[in-house]
């Protein structure tokens, strides 16, 4: 494989961030789900979104081997320091890039995830009732999110970098089954009760701010939008806004207006909430990287 | 698990482990309707590869035998043996039957 016909490292990292902070966030719910059915589906999900940042991670860590085999010593990236695997980890794998030093051994500012997806699971800690978790939260964020992946995977099965047309096509799969999940849902609970329409209405409002962020493009992604290894996300705004109105519709939730927040996670400015996910998930990789199970 | 799961009704799952075999019970789950109970048995029972294709049933549909009933319903066939086709000689052309 050439550079050329891999999308930026940044982008990968991207999209693979994007499936395992919400993996990791969805899997929060493993053994607290409200019913049993659906804490098996939200673990399934999570898998799906866990199996889909391996996918990328390992393309990824592929693209910066080759680029330091073809380099050499005189090799480095322009965020070399975010992505060398560090300590342990690099001793273990020679030094090479692998899906787990990718995964473990980054820092939160190095983490290149939509904020919308590092968000706790409540819109704020009174409201969730001393658990933590609010599903209205979970169930908005996870339709938001697939609602615009299922678009993007569509669009990306066609990239030029083959390897991610291949993730892409067996991600749009799992994409539309989770649209279809938290689709559901969402109608569900926004056309139930006086109470589950109150607390999704408060879900919409806090999370669909956060959205915006998916249409913003960074250098390299026009670039790479250019050469036919992205897919252009503002191509994909009016389907995604015609699935959101017409869910909301049916779910008898109004969608609010926009301020201007722009949240900036994919640039690599998170919340503090992110901090915490990853300590929970790195820590154990970090105090034992020798560890198997 | 919480309360409402008690509350919602439940249906029995049937599964088609593969193109041109029956549906096969697998269990049952509870759901609010069809459409859910249907997604949830997609989640529960076919997670692992079992299926191409699911039925369910609202359990409160099905009409079963009583366990009291037993011995009305199934001991009378315990003695007529000659109800297996075990009597007959098979001519050796039609092989194995």
């Amino acid at each position: 494989m050439t550079a050329a016909n891999s999308a930026p490292l940044d982008y990968l990292l991207h999209l693979a961030d994007n499936a395992l902070v919400l993996g990791q966030r969805n899997a929060q719910w493993c053994a607290h789900g409200p019913v049993l059915e659906e804490d098996i589906a939200l673990a399934n999900i999570s898998l799906d979104l866990i199996g889909q940042a391996r996918l990328l991670y390992q393309h990824a860590a592929s693209v910066i081997n080759n680029a330091r085999k073809l380099a050499g010593e005189a090799f480095a990236l322009p965020l070399e320091g975010a992505f060398a695997p560090r300590g342990n980890a690099a001793a273990l794998t020679g030094g090479d890039a692998t899906e787990d030093s990718l995964a473990y051994f980054r820092g939160p500012t190095e983490f290149r995830n939509f904020t919308l997806l590092e968000l706790p699971h409540h819109a704020s800690p009174a409201a969730a009732s001393g658990t933590g978790r609010d599903y209205a939260i979970t169930i908005v964020r996870n339709f938001l999110y697939s609602a615009f992946m299922q678009r993007l995977w569509d669009a990306l099965q066609a990239s030029t970098d083959s390897q991610l047309a291949a993730i892409a096509t067996r991600s749009f799969k799992e994409a539309r089954y989770h649209v279809r999940h938290s689709r559901d849902w969402l109608v569900r609970l926004g056309d139930g009760t006086d109470h589950s329409h109150a607390r999704t209405q408060t879900a919409v409002n806090t999370l669909l701010p956060y959205t915006e962020e998916f249409w913003t493009v960074s250098d390299q992604e026009v670039a790479a939008i250019a050469d036919g290894t992205a897919a252009d996300p503002r191509t994909l705004r009016l389907s995604w806004d015609r699935d959101v109105d017409d869910a909301l519709a049916e779910a008898t939730l109004s969608r609010p207006g926009h301020d201007g927040f722009l949240p900036r996670g994919k640039h690599g400015l998170h919340s503090e909430h992110l901090t915490d996910l990853l300590a929970d998930m790195q820590s154990l990789a970090r105090q034992h990287p020798d560890a198997t199970w | 698990m919480s309360d409402p799961g008690n509350e919602w009704p439940l249906w029995e799952i049937f599964v088609r482990s593969k193109q041109g075999l029956e549906h096969k019970h697998c269990g049952s789950l509870h759901a609010v309707d069809a459409q859910q109970a249907l997604q949830m048995a997609r989640d529960v029972y076919t997670r692992r590869q079992e299926g191409v294709s699911i039925w369910v049933v609202a359990s409160a549909q099905i009409t079963a035998s009583l366990p009291d009933d037993k011995a009305e319903f199934f001991d009378p066939a315990g003695d007529k043996i000659y109800r297996h086709p075990t009597f007959y000689d098979i001519p050796d052309e039609v092989g194995h039957m």
